[in-house]
């Protein structure tokens, strides 16, 4: 073909996902880590949220990597997104005519669930900014500057704790098929056992950082965490 | 056997096209499912009704050439073409649902015929060496290893049936591009046209309209030679690489 550019294919698209991804896997679980901290009490908690803005100074300014981090974060998220849209834009395109009936054998549920998974993640993602970083909403109406007690508060209310478990159910369908999907694409996957493996590291990854976001609001409900 | 047959039937590539109902009561079990569909259209040819296209030609599994989406599965409930698939895999009564391929780059030509030819211009672009013709060379003097022999042998199987597209959700051909991929790639001959060769099929595809592959592995799941899932592996790596060789 004249002019074909390999960085012009959809699967320029997909690296571009599976880059994005990975850089997302790492925020994570770094995040994930941060939240454990809770289990350790208030000033732990506090203080950990405290040291993630005092790292390299006095080298770097107040909240300096946080802000380099935050950067390259927004960065992944339009890439990711940019490339998600234009896929499954040209996904819906490639199958105009839907079928009468269509089985869906060999897919796993999760892999069926990437786009509308994905959807749902960054609307939790849109509610969970406006909730502790952006607009530090307390619905109980108590202390926002207060990292430690807005987890407490907002936990201590049964439905933003449905909404927290439920999102981290949708992120771990989306981590369980995307971690394997990723590795796939970067090529890393060139034999039945490496997929098995990439497949297995998929599902662990996936379950732990399931299980690990939510024994936090757990934790408030079951009264481990309290003020 | 009893079976109430589903149907897609459409006059021409323009037609908007439609479900009929057909009822067959003397489908013996050891019949071949083209072979049950040459007696609905024997039936239908004394009815002085249009008999129902489909595309088959070696009716042994090897050619390619038959493909129908047969209860929502790509060759039915078998990993087999649909030529290879016996009436017996069904029960006495089902209610069987057959459709053509459905791919925006496999335009519908007639009833259940669809027309591939997109999958000879990704061919085009790539699938194949450049040789000099002649006398043919002395097989040893160009050793392969028995491992890299094997996969290409393995990956060579695909008939480029299209199973791989219809049965994926996003109409992607990368399982097929990716057993050609794979097999040229493991060959010392395939190597000097490695990098032009996976830019301009993956190129020709994305002009053909197919969609982008999720990993999901329903192409794997219908494909009668049984391509796995490896070969997309392949086929993004060797992207990648020719993005490193800048192309």
């Amino acid at each position: 073909m004249k002019g074909a550019r390999a960085s012009r294919t959809t699967i320029a698209l997909k690296l571009g996902m599976a880059i994005s991804g990975i850089i997302f896997l790492g925020f994570v679980l770094a995040h994930m880590y941060g939240n454990l901290k809770a289990f350790a009490g208030h000033d732990a908690f506090n203080e950990y949220a405290e040291h993630l803005r005092e790292i390299g100074e006095p080298m770097l300014p107040h909240e300096g990597l946080l802000w380099i981090l935050r950067v390259g974060l927004i960065a992944a998220l339009v890439v990711h997104v940019y490339c998600a849209v234009v896929l499954w834009r040209r996904a819906a395109r490639a199958r105009g005519t839907k079928y009468v009936t269509k089985k869906q054998t060999g897919a796993t549920r999760a892999s069926l669930m990437m786009r509308w998974g994905g959807v749902t993640i960054l609307l939790f993602l849109v509610w969970h900014l406006l909730n502790f970083t952006i607009g530090k909403v307390n619905v109980q109406g108590g202390a926002t500057n207060d990292p430690y007690n807005l987890l407490v508060d907002t936990f201590d209310v049964w439905w933003l704790t449905l909404i927290y478990l439920v999102a981290m159910l949708a992120l771990g369908a989306h981590l369980h098929h995307g971690i394997w999907s990723a590795a796939q694409t970067l090529g890393w996957t060139g034999t039945a056992a490496k997929r098995q493996r990439a497949k297995t590291v998929g599902f662990v990854v996936a379950l732990i950082v399931t299980v690990g976001f939510s024994l936090v609001p757990l934790g408030v409900l079951a009264g481990i965490i309290t003020k | 056997m009893k079976l109430t047959l589903k149907i897609w039937r459409q006059a021409g590539p323009t037609d908007k096209g439609a479900i009929h109902t057909y009822q067959l009561d003397d489908v013996s079990p050891d019949m071949s499912f083209l072979e049950m569909l040459d007696v609905l259209n024997e039936q239908l040819n004394a009815e002085g009704e249009e008999p129902i296209a489909f595309d088959s030609d070696c009716r042994e599994g090897i050619c390619g050439m038959c493909g129908l989406m047969i209860n929502g599965d790509a060759h039915g409930p078998e990993v087999t073409t649909t030529c290879q698939l016996h009436m017996r895999s069904f029960s006495d009564g089902e209610t069987i649902t057959i459709e053509p391929w459905r791919s925006e780059a496999f335009p519908v030509l007639k009833d259940l015929v669809v027309d591939r030819s997109a999958f000879d211009r990704i061919i085009q672009q790539g699938g194949y060496i450049s040789v000099n013709t002649g006398s043919a060379p002395e097989a040893h003097s160009v050793p392969v290893p028995r491992d890299d022999a094997m996969r290409a042998f393995n990956v060579a199987t695909c008939i480029g049936c299209g199973a791989c597209v219809a049965a994926c959700p996003n109409g992607s051909a990368s399982l097929f591009m990716g057993a050609k991929i794979t097999h040229l790639g493991e060959l010392p001959q395939g190597q000097p046209e490695r990098d032009s060769r996976v830019v301009n099929m993956v190129a020709q595809h994305d002009a053909e309209g197919f969609g982008g592959c999720t990993n999901i592995g329903a192409c794997t799941a219908a494909c009668p030679k049984e391509i796995p899932l490896d070969v997309i592996s392949q086929l993004n790596k060797d992207l990648r690489t020719a993005i490193k060789h800048g192309h």
